[in-house]
């Protein structure tokens, strides 16, 4: 291994060297400088005697002195399943205390592109006990469903709430017990969120079963760009080699968007909107797109992302590019959180586009299909007439229109707020869906089928009303 | 991809820099487009740029670990596709190697580099039946026999393009791989069932006509308000979530073409497995045979290299151009086109071109309008119809419909299905909003409605518009003071407006019946709406007060007729009902 002391020039998180040696795209870097502390680094761009060196750790302390070492290969994560239970930071270094790690095997933390004809259509309901998820919103194996967020919302809460609760109610029954793991990727969260996390996943024993990755928000944000990759491959090699469940929470994915763009800056390279590169949209793909399952593997990994919305706003880069790869999003939703809902999701805006082939008979239940839609309909024309509402006031509305506000109400009250601790069985979410539509007259049902209507409207709501 | 028949033997170069997808080398001798093998591994690329020494070129692999110095091999040939039978039933990434061969290949249910495959099975052997016999003349683009392809599809074996065509020396009957000479020609050309054709150049034909056959759809909102013709173009734009792909699934499940090419370009891996375990066990409605028997996939997710999802959407149209020829009706579906334009955006950016418009490249709406431009209905070279009609999704950024790829797919499309997120949140399903989409082909279509539908489809259509049209306005109005301040007439034209949406615009997708509705059944759907109108606005000028018109019992039926199977018998019932309530009410 050749040792060069070429640099040429330092500029943030960039570092060039001359080079006399092919070296290539991608490679890992070392990078040792005049007071012996050693800094890693990737290549970003490769020419005839120049190279554009990515160092993870911060330029700090860099002189053209230092010494850089290119070690020949791509990067590389070691995996094992005695990952579990361990707590790594930000590029894959144990920080727990523990022993050292000893892999089965190092694989290149660029994951090669699942082969669509490979792919299995992904349609086992998870089931996560929160009833605006399942019974609106729900949630398969294989899917990647990211959550919606901004600053100062209880998204980690639904997060935990999530990863505390998610169980496949089939598996249950048969009595197969079903190897589920977390695998937990922080992308520059402080140093107390990570806390909250690590408390919970201790509190509740998930920690055994699940691997933590930690890059805090002081910690280099280069390193950010890596951390997801590390956090994936993992969950990859459980899922497809160990035949784990693998459910992969990132957060927060603004700031590895955050990182991208300042390695763009730094590369002086052509922005696209809002200052981010024109290749994020690749780039998320990459890392959204290793959510799946392969026919004829067990195992399956589902995504989890988190992101907080700069200013609230959907339309900006990083929520809409996420938006068109992820397989539908979760709102949550800054009004419902200060009226005291919990979890403050908005159905209204959230989606799962791969709920139609996981619910229905067989899957969860028949009707499951037709009142998440009348709910939706209903809690729309609801939220509708409430703008109204503030104008003309009620008196002034037909009494249709009256029940459908009594029915947005009731929905947020007794559907969506539930608290973080409750987890409801599907039936449950389902019956409360009942319970709610019954308050419209059955003409209105218009999305359910007469057969469907006749099983479970309750035929005298009031009685249901005094029940609640 | 194509097996490119190295012809000249050219020099070979250098890698020089490697950045991503582009890569630069010295002392490669290669014409602009050209394709090329680099490095060790053999990756496969394309010549973008040709600079003095400095050739420029975009891989279509992940070029980790590729450094300067490897080698760079010019196959002297420009990207082109095969052509031949068993395309039908295939699923292909954006260079066109067959998944399921390159998984069997690769051994492993990842992608991996450098392996190449040819697009169709080379060896497999076809029954060949000739259309020809010796003594006869033929041209070039001319039949010469035909091949029993799928179940639904005859594949006709035509003469190249680029052939000149003679007098038939000799001719084949059996059994034959696609390599092998079935027809032979007197100036020594010899006719096999494969052909090749670089996919940057559109395919010839002798004439385009304007359409005057819809591409009957199936969905409601498409066939009776917004109809595209078999050759023309449709554009879907919308935002994430409001249901461009379940749009563009339905299209390609249950349009009337003969062949559907459908281009997942830079979407979910997920979405296209979906499509490859549904096809096959779908029926086509118009044969009863596998809906894969007519369909080909071109699959390059997002996640998959950059430059293979730049060249996936020419593959697609030279893929349907070659079924155009053999005068069948093809229907291109491209999911989605503004995935395409930023993969242009990112390959122009790293060759630090200057941006146009949002980081696009200038000569974005060039290559937009090129493309759709190869869409049409044609008098093909051998004299048969055929049609290529392009439907592309567009997936602007934040939903606004002002951004250049939208902008510049509208000035050349003829159809636009605006998708609107409002609608898709309130569960309103296609949720393409009926104020803001259009279609120039209504006019030109008409009289295949009226002759194939019924006499009074136009006025019927238009009733539908003008109550829409007066419920946008009057809407204006409630959201100020209230639905019951408005006068008793204006209150029932909201009513009939809301089951204008809800019966006949909603459409539910996952429905087994709903999922399809036959023109007839939509031009149905409509005249009993409209009949519920005339008798409530007769029982109104009668006295009776609109609340009690509302509550009639038959009139939420009306939002049943979409999943009745015999719907004719239903709404011949249901308009009675409802005459007979409304008339018992004065």
């Amino acid at each position: 291994m050749k040792e060069y002391q070429t640099i040429t020039e330092i500029s943030g998180p960039l570092v060039f060297a001359e080079v006399d040696e092919p070296i290539g795209y991608d490679e890992i870097v070392e990078i040792e400088t005049p007071q012996g502390e050693t800094k890693r680094g990737q290549v970003l761009e490769s020419s005839e005697g120049l190279v554009a060196i990515q160092v993870f750790e911060g330029t700090t302390g860099i002189d053209r002195n230092a010494s850089v070492r290119f070690l020949g290969e791509t990067l590389k994560m070691p995996v094992t399943e005695d990952l579990l239970g361990r707590v790594l930071d930000g590029s894959g270094q144990p920080i727990d205390g523990g022993p050292e790690i000893v892999p089965d095997e190092r694989r290149d933390i660029v994951g090669a592109a699942i082969n669509p004809y490979s792919r299995e259509y992904p349609e086992e309901f998870i089931q996560t006990g929160v009833s605006a998820i399942d019974g609106m919103n729900t949630l398969v194996r294989g899917q990647k469903l990211p959550i919606f967020s901004a600053s100062g919302l209880p998204h980690n809460n639904l997060a935990l709430q999530i990863a505390r609760q998610a169980t496949v109610p089939e598996d249950e029954d048969s009595g197969e017990e079903s190897e589920f793991a977390v695998v937990f990727g922080a992308m520059g969260i402080t140093q107390e969120e990570a806390n909250e996390f690590m408390e919970d996943f201790e509190r509740t024993g998930a920690l055994e079963r699940s691997v933590v990755f930690t890059n805090l928000a002081d910690d280099p944000a280069v390193e950010r760009t890596v951390t997801p990759r590390l956090a994936l491959t993992t969950a990859e090699y459980l899922a497809f080699d160990k035949d784990y469940h693998v459910l992969v929470i990132l957060t927060d994915m603004t700031n590895y968007c955050e990182a991208l763009r300042e390695i763009g800056a730094a590369r002086e390279e052509v922005p696209g909107r809002r200052g981010y590169p024109g290749y994020m949209y690749t780039d998320l793909a990459q890392l959204y797109e290793r959510a799946g399952r392969i026919q004829g593997r067990d195992g399956s990994v589902t995504q989890i992302p988190i992101l907080t919305m700069p200013g609230d706003d959907d339309t900006h880069p990083i929520p809409d590019l996420t938006g068109y790869i992820t397989e539908g999003q979760i709102y949550i939703d800054r009004d419902l959180n200060s009226q005291g809902i919990r979890p403050p999701i908005n159905p209204l805006p959230s989606l799962s586009r791969l709920m139609d082939d996981g619910i229905g008979e067989g899957l969860t239940r028949e009707d499951h299909a037709d009142v998440s839609d009348q709910m939706y309909a209903a809690y729309a024309e609801g939220e509708d007439l409430r703008d109204l509402v503030n104008i003309v006031g009620r008196e002034a509305l037909s009494e249709r229109d009256n029940k459908y506000l009594d029915f947005a109400e009731r929905f947020e009250a007794e559907f969506v707020n539930q608290g973080f601790d409750t987890d409801r069985s599907i039936e449950d979410t389902l019956d409360i869906g009942w319970d709610l539509l019954s308050m419209l007259p059955k003409s209105e049902l218009n999305r359910i089928d007469e057969e469907l209507i006749e099983d479970y409207y309750h035929e005298d709501a009031e009685s249901v009303e005094a029940e609640a | 991809m194509s097996q490119a028949t190295q012809d000249s033997v050219r020099e070979d170069g250098v890698i020089a820099s490697v950045s991503g997808p582009v890569v630069t080398a010295r002392g490669l001798d290669a014409r602009m487009n050209d394709v090329v093998y680099v490095g060790d591994e053999g990756l496969m690329g394309e010549v973008i740029e040709i600079e003095g020494d400095l050739t420029t070129i975009q891989v279509y692999e992940e070029t980790s670990g590729v450094g300067p110095g490897e080698p760079v091999e010019s196959t002297g040939e420009p990207l082109t596709v095969d052509l031949g039978p068993g395309m039908m039933d295939a699923i292909y990434d954006g260079v066109q190697r067959p998944l399921d061969v390159l998984e069997e290949k690769m051994n492993s249910a990842f992608l991996d580099r450098g392996v190449d495959a040819p697009g169709i099975d080379l060896e497999k052997k076809w029954e060949f039946e000739p259309t020809v016999s010796e003594g006869d003349e033929v041209a070039s683009g001319d039949v010469v026999g035909t091949v029993p392809e799928t179940v639904t599809i005859e594949h006709k074996v035509m003469v190249p393009p680029d052939f000149e065509g003679g007098e038939v020396v000799a001719v084949e009957e059996g059994e034959f791989s696609v390599t092998e000479t079935v027809v032979e020609l007197d100036n020594g050309e010899e006719i096999t069932m494969h052909q090749e054709w670089p996919v940057r150049q559109a395919r010839p034909a002798a004439e385009k006509k304007t359409p005057r056959e819809p591409l009957v759809s199936g969905q409601r909102i498409l066939d009776g308000l917004f109809p595209i013709a078999k050759g023309g173009t449709a554009a879907i734009p919308g935002p994430f979530g409001s249901g461009k792909t379940v749009t563009q699934h339905q299209l390609a499940k249950w349009a009337d073409a003969d062949i559907v090419v459908y281009v997942g370009c830079g979407e979910r891996g997920n979405e296209m497995t979906e499509v490859i375990e549904d096809f096959p066990e779908l029926d086509d409605p118009k044969t009863g045979n596998p809906l894969m028997a007519r369909t080909c996939l071109i699959a390059n997710t997002s996640n998959m290299p950059v430059a293979a999802r730049e060249s996936c959407i020419y593959t697609g149209i030279t893929i349907a151009e070659y079924y155009r020829d053999m005068g069948y009706d093809v229907a291109l579906m491209a999911d989605s086109t503004s995935r395409w334009a930023e993969a242009m955006r990112e390959i122009s950016s790293r060759l630090e071109e200057m941006p146009g418009e949002e980081g696009y490249p200038a000569y974005l709406a060039a290559r937009l309008s090129e493309f759709y431009e190869r869409a049409g209905y044609f008098t093909t070279v051998n004299g048969e119809e055929g049609s290529v009609s392009v439907i592309g999704a567009v997936s602007p950024p934040g939903g606004d419909f002002s951004e250049p790829v939208t902008q510049n797919t509208l000035r050349i499309v003829k159809t636009f299905w605006a998708l609107d997120a409002d609608l898709a949140e309130r569960r309103h399903f296609p949720a393409i909003n009926w104020n803001e989409s259009y279609s120039l082909y209504q006019e030109q279509l008409d009289p295949w409605f009226v002759e194939n539908v019924e006499d009074d489809w136009a006025e019927e259509r238009q009733w539908a518009v003008d109550v829409l049209d007066e419920e946008n306005e009057l809407q204006e109005i409630v959201q100020l003071v209230g639905k019951d301040a408005l006068p008793e007439d204006q209150q029932l034209t909201l009513e009939i407006a809301r089951y204008l949406r809800e019966a006949y615009l909603q459409q539910n997708a996952f429905h087994p019946t709903d999922t399809y509705c036959s023109p007839e059944k939509t031009y149905g759907i409509l005249t009993a709406i409209h009949a519920f109108n005339d008798e409530a606005f007769k029982a109104l000028e009668a006295g009776v007060p609109v609340e009690e018109i509302q509550a009639i019992e038959a009139a939420p039926r009306l939002n049943r007729i979409g999943v009745q199977e015999d719907w004719e018998a239903y709404i011949e019932d249901l308009k009675a009902e409802i005459t007979e309530q409304l008339r018992e009410l004065y």
